[in-house]
């Protein structure tokens, strides 16, 4: 019962069709969004769909590529793929050391198949034929039999080996990104000039890990970003994003590197990317007593990829012993700014007339509340309940200021660029590349080369001397045979006309049997 | 910067080429309807000439039928030369656009589709010059083909102009120009499977219609099972091209954005079809399906993907 069972898992239909559904599992994955690309749209759906999206998220149809029904298939594919290919391996291992079957009884019965006479004899009939074969890198043995003296030869065992070469692969590959699931991680972080991060997911601003990662062995590196750069075409086309960044041990970040789109720094086996960019605009805040605080900044959101218009919140919780009340800027960064009805809009990502619209707020900002709020944003429930009031709000280009109720006066001082930076960490990856590249070279042995073997029998022709040779050949893979047997056939008939026409020119040369 | 000029030229090019294509596209009309139903023995003829690389029909039985006029091959000649002028023209477009904006003409939605048309022209030319019998489907290529050009045309087209940070790297060398090559070849591919599925239907020999004079059923079985096999490793190594600048642009080598899982899905199609066309019960009509779903499932990753869906590889450039 359980053999028939594993039978069925490994037939090579079933692998077929665990592929086959493998590709079906992961349509939805692609057709609706999904909590590993994006959340937010995940949470749009929810909210546009609140009946059905509880309903598919029972099902994981927003984590189709971590759902235990995706692994199933995976793995049932897996065993499948295994229960498949090693016999097979071991099968040809042993028929690469096994020379090449005897001749079937009736040669003439094969689809491709025909007669050669010749003035030779048997024997050296035979040795002509071998002789092209060998040629042709046929492994060719020679046996006597009832029916006369006959040969086999075999070619092409490299398909058989790249199909299994290509079913391995396939193996390792799936591996490779079992592995890479398990024990990797990805954090990102959005740094600006002038400061840094270390490698520890208590700094990143989002991660994720696989299961079996310990965050204690996370490789020790951390990276400062001196400076980015963003160059433009004519049209605004972004041509590149550079970030000279320094890294290190802790506190010995004494390695400089440029690295950029296409460009990410590798070390150990990690990556470090700039995977985008945006501006933090600054501030200096004086109090009514005088205090000052220069240039404080919080990196605003690009909401347009094309203008580089952004939006952010800048928090100040502690403005020194004395001070009750907290201060936060909400706005609007434009790069290059452009007042359009009254409205502050952007009209090039490049910072050529940087501007801010802000609204300057007084209160209690909840940071200490317990609830996690976002960087970007004030959190709207201390402004409803009246805990945070908006005490000013002002259109600003650099070098300007609003004055607040209380005497707080607040610059507007420019801007610094910061970077979003990943960092990821995967080791099945270098795997998964060799297993690619095995995996195509096993594809090409598979799909170009054929797998031929030619049977030739010599008999004494009926009437006078010379031979009558039977040949036929049996071939696997490449289409049609026909025309590859003719050539053969007539490639044989030339070579045994010439030996024919040497042993009549020169009767001493003895035969080789 | 971008040169206006060659754009423009790139752009009369693309007319002229779908002129060229629209007149070879009569001229094959014309060579089916003055040509007879073809005949094996041409078949065999024009076989053996080719070095029997493509299509052959080797059963020495194979029944002679009546001659074919010579009116109609003289049409299929004339509509092949159309369709080469044509091709010219064709990778003109590329060429000048290329040129025009100093880089690879295939960085975005246009230009790919436009470059993988080219491709589906060249390998079916190159095939119907060495195989005669193939001119008789060039109707049912050039057909696509000017359809395919006409929608490029209208819902695709973007100006002559850079593309972005993120494409300039060798890596589109490599990775595009696999996916555009796998990608036409796929199309000789799925347009000789859904022609087998037409002439293979019971009685489709008897009939008068165009039907008989396609080339015989296995002489098309085997153009899309050669084709696909061409196109398999190539769209094979597209996929790991890809992956691999990923890994480089992306910040990892597979996330399974839409894009990405729609190339596993045509992959794992077409591998389908490469078994299915050896595997018992499932050789002729079934398999030939599976080959029409794998191109199917490529225009989908192409256009549906590209345009409704949201994801990393949104460099169509098509509002
Ligand atoms: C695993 C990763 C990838 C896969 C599976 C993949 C797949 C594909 C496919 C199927 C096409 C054919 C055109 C289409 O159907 O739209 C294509 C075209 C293209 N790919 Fe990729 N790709 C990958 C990574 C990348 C990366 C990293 C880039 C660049 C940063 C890139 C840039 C392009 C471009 C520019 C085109 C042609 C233009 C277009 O259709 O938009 N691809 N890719």
């Amino acid at each position: 019962m359980l053999l028939r069972w594993w039978r069925r898992l490994t037939a090579m239909r079933t692998a077929i069709i665990l592929l086959f559904l493998l590709a079906l599992a992961a349509v939805p994955g692609s057709l609706l969004p999904q909590r590993s690309l994006s959340r937010t749209s995940v949470n749009r759906y929810f909210e546009e769909n609140p009946d059905l999206a509880p309903v598919l998220d029972r099902l994981y149809l927003f984590d189709v590529f971590s759902s235990p029904w995706f692994a199933a298939v995976y793995l049932l594919l897996f065993i499948s793929l295994i229960g498949c290919v090693v016999p097979r391996a071991m099968e040809h291992a042993r028929a690469l050391r096994t020379p090449p079957p005897p001749a079937p009884r009736n040669l003439l019965r094969l689809p491709d198949s025909g007669r050669l006479d010749s003035a030779l004899a048997p024997g050296a009939a035979l040795d002509a034929v071998e002789e092209e074969l060998r040629v042709r890198r046929f492994r060719v043995v020679r046996r006597e039999t009832a029916h006369g003296p006959e040969l086999s030869a075999e070619k092409g065992y490299l398909k058989e080996t790249g199909n299994l070469l290509f079913h391995l692969s396939l193996l390792a590959l799936l591996l490779g990104l079992a592995g890479g699931k398990l024990w990797g991680y990805e954090g990102s972080i959005l740094v600006t000039e002038g400061q840094g991060f270390c490698n520890t997911f208590q700094q990143y601003d989002t991660y994720s890990a696989g299961p079996l990662v310990d965050s204690a062995d996370l490789n020790s590196l951390c990276v400062d970003l001196d400076q980015f750069r963003a160059e433009y075409e004519e049209d605004l086309t972004a041509a590149s994003f550079t970030a000279d960044i320094r890294y290190g041990e802790p506190a010995g970040e004494d390695r400089a590197r440029t690295i950029g789109v296409n460009d990410p720094l590798r070390i150990d086996g990690d990556r470090v990317y700039v995977t985008g960019h945006g501006f933090s605009p600054t501030f200096t805040v004086t109090l009514p007593d005088g205090t000052a605080f220069t240039d404080v900044s919080a990196p605003f959101l690009p909401t347009d990829q094309q203008t580089l218009a952004s939006e952010g919140a800048l928090k100040l919780p502690d403005l020194g012993a004395g001070q009750e009340e907290q201060l936060a800027l909400e706005g609007f960064f434009a790069p290059t700014g452009l007042m359009q009805g009254g409205l502050l809009t952007s009209v090039d990502p490049r910072p050529l007339a940087p501007q801010v619209a802000i609204f300057a707020y007084q209160g209690y900002l909840g940071l200490d509340s317990g609830l996690p709020q976002s960087v970007y944003s004030l959190d709207a429930s201390q402004i409803e309940r009246g805990r945070l009031t908006e005490v000013g709000a002002a259109n600003l280009s650099v070098g300007e200021s609003l004055d607040l109720p209380d005497g707080t006066r607040v610059t507007f001082t420019g801007y610094k660029e910061f970077a979003a930076m990943q960092y990821s960490h995967d080791p099945g990856q270098l795997w998964v590349l060799g297993a690619s590249i095995a995996l195509l070279a096993g594809l090409l042995g598979l799909l170009l080369l054929r797998r031929e073997r030619v049977f030739a029998r010599a008999e004494p022709a009926a009437a006078g001397g010379g031979t009558v040779l039977s040949i036929a050949s049996l071939t696997r893979g490449g289409g049609e045979s026909r025309p590859r047997f003719t050539a053969l056939t007539d490639d044989l008939q030339d070579a045994l006309a010439t030996a024919a026409s040497r042993t009549a020119t020169y009767p001493e040369v003895p035969s080789r049997d | 910067m971008t040169d206006p000029a060659l754009a423009e030229l790139s752009d009369s090019l693309f007319s002229v080429s779908v002129a060229l294509y629209s007149v070879a596209l009569v001229a094959f009309c014309a060579q089916l309807a003055f040509g007879r139903r073809t005949e094996r023995a041409r078949e065999l003829v024009g076989a053996a000439s080719s070095g029997g690389v493509l299509v052959e029909d080797a059963r020495p039985t194979a029944p002679q039928r009546t001659g074919g006029t010579e009116r109609g091959n003289r049409w299929g000649a004339v509509a092949i030369g159309v369709t080469a002028l044509g091709a010219l023209a064709h990778t003109g477009v590329l060429v000048t656009r290329g040129m025009a904006t100093d880089r690879l003409p295939w960085g975005n939605m246009y230009e790919f589709s436009t470059a993988v048309v080219l491709v589906a022209v060249v390998a079916y030319t190159g095939l119907a010059l060495r195989t005669p019998n193939l001119r008789h489907i060039g109707v049912f290529v050039l057909g696509p083909v000017v359809l395919s050009l006409v929608a490029i045309g209208l819902g695709l087209y973007t100006e002559a102009a850079p593309v972005v940070a993120a494409l300039r790297s060798y890596w589109l060398a490599i990775h595009v120009t696999a996916a555009i090559l796998g990608f036409g070849i796929f199309m000789v591919s799925g347009i000789a499977s859904v022609l087998y599925l037409v002439r293979s239907r019971p009685g489709a020999d008897s009939g008068a219609g165009f039907v008989a004079r396609l080339p015989a059923a296995e002489v098309l079985d085997r153009l899309a099972h050669r084709t696909a096999v061409f196109g398999f490793p190539i769209w094979t190594f597209a996929v790991i091209a890809g992956a691999v600048w990923a890994e480089a642009a992306w910040g990892r080598f597979w996330g399974w954005d839409p894009k990405e899982t729609w190339s596993f899905v045509a992959w794992v199609v077409y591998a389908a079809y490469l078994h299915a066309r050896t595997t018992a019960g499932w050789r002729g009509r079934p398999a030939a399906w599976v080959n029409v779903v794998g191109l199917a499932v490529m225009i989908f990753n192409l256009t549906f993907v590209n345009l409704v869906s949201t994801g990393l590889h949104s460099y169509a450039g098509v509002d």
